[in-house]
C-alpha cells in the first residue's frame, strides 16, 4: 500500500470521529441506524450477543448480504474479517466497502498471524486490550484502533479495563526517562518506532473508537470521557427493547458526552436495554478479547 | 453580527468529524477558533465552519440539538458559513436525490459521488482566487458539485465536476484542506470573515503541520 493511501486510510477514520458505528444484520437495521445518525454501519450476518450464544464457527458475512446493506444507506460500511484470513479480506476489498474490522467476534482463521495489511488498499479497524497490541496492529498496517472490550456482553467493564490500560501505558511511556524506552518497549511489546512517536503525541497515532459491552447512552459517554475518539455499539441497540430510540440516545450521548444535563435528557424513558452477561465469572474459553494477540 | 478584525473567532460545529483538524489550522493562522456545540456559541462569531465527517449523521444531530434554526438565523445575522465535503452537502440548495438540509447556496451536490474509500484521492491545483500556487487537495468519500446558480462563482472546475465555489457569505468546498499542510483557503476564509489571518498569498504550506498535528486538541490522555 502506497504511503499516500495509507495516510487516506487514517483520515477516513479521522472523519467518523465523534461517531458511533452500528453493527446491523439487514437492510432494515442499516437503516434505522443511518436515520439515529450512526456515523458507520459494520454489517453482518450475527450481532456478537448471537454468536456467542449459538455457538460453532463464526466466519466473514454472505458478501450478498454485505451488498444489499452498502446500496441501502449513504454513510460508510464497514465488515468483519477473521483474525489472519486474508482471503476473506481480499474478497472484502473487491467488494469496495469502506473498512474492514479484523474482528476477534468471528472465529480466528490463524493462531499465529494477523493479516499483512499492509498488502491492502482498503482501510483496517483492528482491536487491542493494551498499547503494545494497538501498535503492533498499527505496525501491520491498521488505519484504526479500538478496544476490544467484551463484545456481546452489554457489560462495559472490559472496554474501560482496556481503555485505563492504554491510557495509563502512554502516560508511563511519556513520563519514563529516554533511556528507559527500549526497555519499556520490550516488556510491553511496543514496536520501538511506533512508540516514539506516541511518547511525542501523547496518544495513539490513529483514531481509537470504543468497543466491547457498550450497552447504554452512559456507556458511550463514559468511554468517550475515557480520550476514546468515538464508539462501535454491536449488540447494545439491537437487542434492546427499543432500538430506533436506543440508537439515537447513543448518538447524542457520544456528541454530548462531556454534558450531564444533555445526558440525562437523552438517558430518560429508553425502555429496556440488552440483558448484561456477568464478565467476572464467564470462562477464559468464551472470552471473545483473548483472541488474537 | 459585527466582525472586529482580528478578535472575531471562527466557529467550527462540534457534533463528529474532523472538527480538531479545523482548530490546529485557524490557529496557525493566528485566528482564534471555538468548537460549536450549543446555539449560545453562535454568539460573536465572525464565520462558522460546517466540517467534514458524515453528513446524514451531521443533519440528524444538527436537528436532534435544535441547532439548525440557530445556525439560519445567524447567517441571516451575516455569519459567514464554511462547509467542507459533508458540510458542502449540508449547505447545499439541492442535493441529488435526497432533501436538502440548509439549502443556503445555489449549488447542486451529489454525495460520494466517487465511489467508496478506495475512491478517495488526493491532488494538486491551482485555485487563482485563493493562492498563487498550486494548493494540496484532500477528497475523502467526496461529493461532486454539478451545477451552480447565477451568484454564485466557481472557484474550482476539475474534470466533470465543480470542487470549490462560493457566493457572497458562503464558501464550499468537496475536499479537505484542513487535511492537507495548506492554509490557504483557512487564510480565504478568514479573510472573507473581515479577519487578518497571517501569511500572503502563497501556498500556505506550513512547515510545522504534520498529519498528526490535529491530535493536539484532542482529549486523549
Amino acid at each position: 500500500m502506497a504511503e499516500n493511501r495509507y495516510l487516506l486510510n487514517t483520515q477516513l477514520a479521522q472523519m467518523l470521529k465523534g461517531g458511533v458505528i452500528m453493527d446491523v444484520v439487514d437492510v432494515e437495521q442499516a437503516q434505522i441506524a443511518q436515520e439515529a445518525g450512526a456515523v458507520s454501519v459494520m454489517a453482518l450476518e450475527r450481532v456478537p450477543a448471537d454468536i456467542r450464544k449459538q455457538g460453532g464457527v463464526a466466519r466473514m458475512s454472505d458478501p450478498g448480504l454485505i451488498k444489499a446493506i452498502k446500496e441501502a444507506v449513504t454513510i460508510p460500511v464497514m465488515a468483519k474479517a477473521r483474525i489472519g484470513h486474508f482471503v476473506e479480506a481480499q474478497i472484502l476489498q473487491a467488494l469496495k466497502i469502506d473498512y474492514i474490522d479484523e474482528s476477534e467476534v468471528l472465529t480466528p482463521a490463524d493462531e499465529e498471524c494477523h493479516i499483512d495489511k499492509t498488502r491492502f488498499e482498503i482501510p483496517f479497524v483492528c482491536g487491542a486490550r493494551n498499547l503494545g497490541e494497538a501498535l503492533r496492529r498499527i505496525a501491520e498496517g491498521a488505519a484504526m484502533i479500538r478496544t476490544k472490550g467484551e463484545a456481546g456482553t452489554g457489560n462495559v467493564v472490559e472496554a474501560v479495563r482496556h481503555m485505563r490500560a492504554m491510557n495509563r501505558e502512554i502516560r508511563q511511556l511519556v513520563s519514563i526517562p529516554a533511556e528507559e524506552i527500549m526497555g519499556f518497549a520490550k516488556a510491553n511489546g511496543l514496536p520501538y518506532q511506533l512508540a516514539l512517536e506516541v511518547r511525542t503525541l501523547g496518544r495513539l497515532p490513529v483514531v481509537n473508537f470504543a468497543a466491547g459491552g457498550i450497552a447504554t447512552p452512559a456507556d458511550a459517554a463514559l468511554m468517550m470521557q475515557l480520550g476514546c475518539d468515538g464508539v462501535f455499539v454491536g449488540s447494545g441497540i439491537f437487542k434492546s427493547s427499543d432500538p430506533v430510540r436506543r440508537a439515537r440516545a447513543i448518538v447524542k450521548a457520544t456528541a454530548y458526552f462531556n454534558d450531564p444535563e444533555k445526558l440525562l435528557e437523552v438517558s430518560m424513558d429508553l425502555g429496556e436495554p440488552m440483558p448484561g452477561l456477568d464478565v467476572a465469572n464467564m470462562p477464559g474459553e468464551e472470552r471473545l478479547a483473548g483472541r488474537g494477540w | 453580527m459585527s466582525a472586529t478584525a482580528g478578535s472575531s473567532p471562527v466557529g467550527v460545529l462540534d457534533l463528529q468529524g474532523g472538527v480538531q483538524e479545523h482548530l490546529d489550522h485557524l490557529r496557525r493562522l493566528g485566528v482564534p477558533g471555538r468548537p460549536v456545540k450549543r446555539a449560545a456559541e453562535l454568539e460573536g462569531l465572525a464565520g462558522l465552519i460546517v466540517p467534514g465527517g458524515e453528513s446524514t449523521c451531521l443533519s440528524r444531530l444538527l436537528t436532534i440539538f435544535d441547532l439548525r434554526e440557530p445556525i439560519e438565523q445567524a447567517y441571516r445575522g451575516g455569519l459567514k458559513l464554511w462547509g467542507t465535503c459533508a458540510g458542502a452537502i449540508l449547505l447545499a440548495r439541492e442535493n441529488l436525490g435526497e432533501t436538502p438540509y440548509f439549502g443556503l447556496i445555489d449549488i447542486a451536490v451529489s454525495r460520494n459521488a466517487f465511489g467508496s474509500q478506495l475512491e478517495s484521492f488526493n491532488r494538486a491545483a491551482l485555485v487563482p482566487a485563493v493562492a498563487r500556487e498550486p494548493v494540496p487537495l484532500t477528497f475523502i468519500r467526496a461529493p461532486k458539485i454539478l451545477r451552480v446558480g447565477s451568484g454564485v462563482r466557481v472557484l474550482l472546475q476539475l474534470d466533470d465536476y465543480i470542487a470549490a465555489a462560493e457566493d457572497e457569505r458562503i464558501l464550499v468546498t468537496v475536499f479537505h484542506p484542513e487535511l492537507t499542510p495548506s492554509l490557504a483557503f483557512h487564510r480565504y476564509f478568514a479573510r472573507k470573515c473581515g479577519l487578518n489571518p497571517t501569511g500572503t498569498d502563497d501556498a500556505g504550506l506550513d512547515p510545522d503541520w504534520t498529519p498528526l498535528s490535529w491530535t493536539r486538541f484532542s482529549s486523549h490522555a
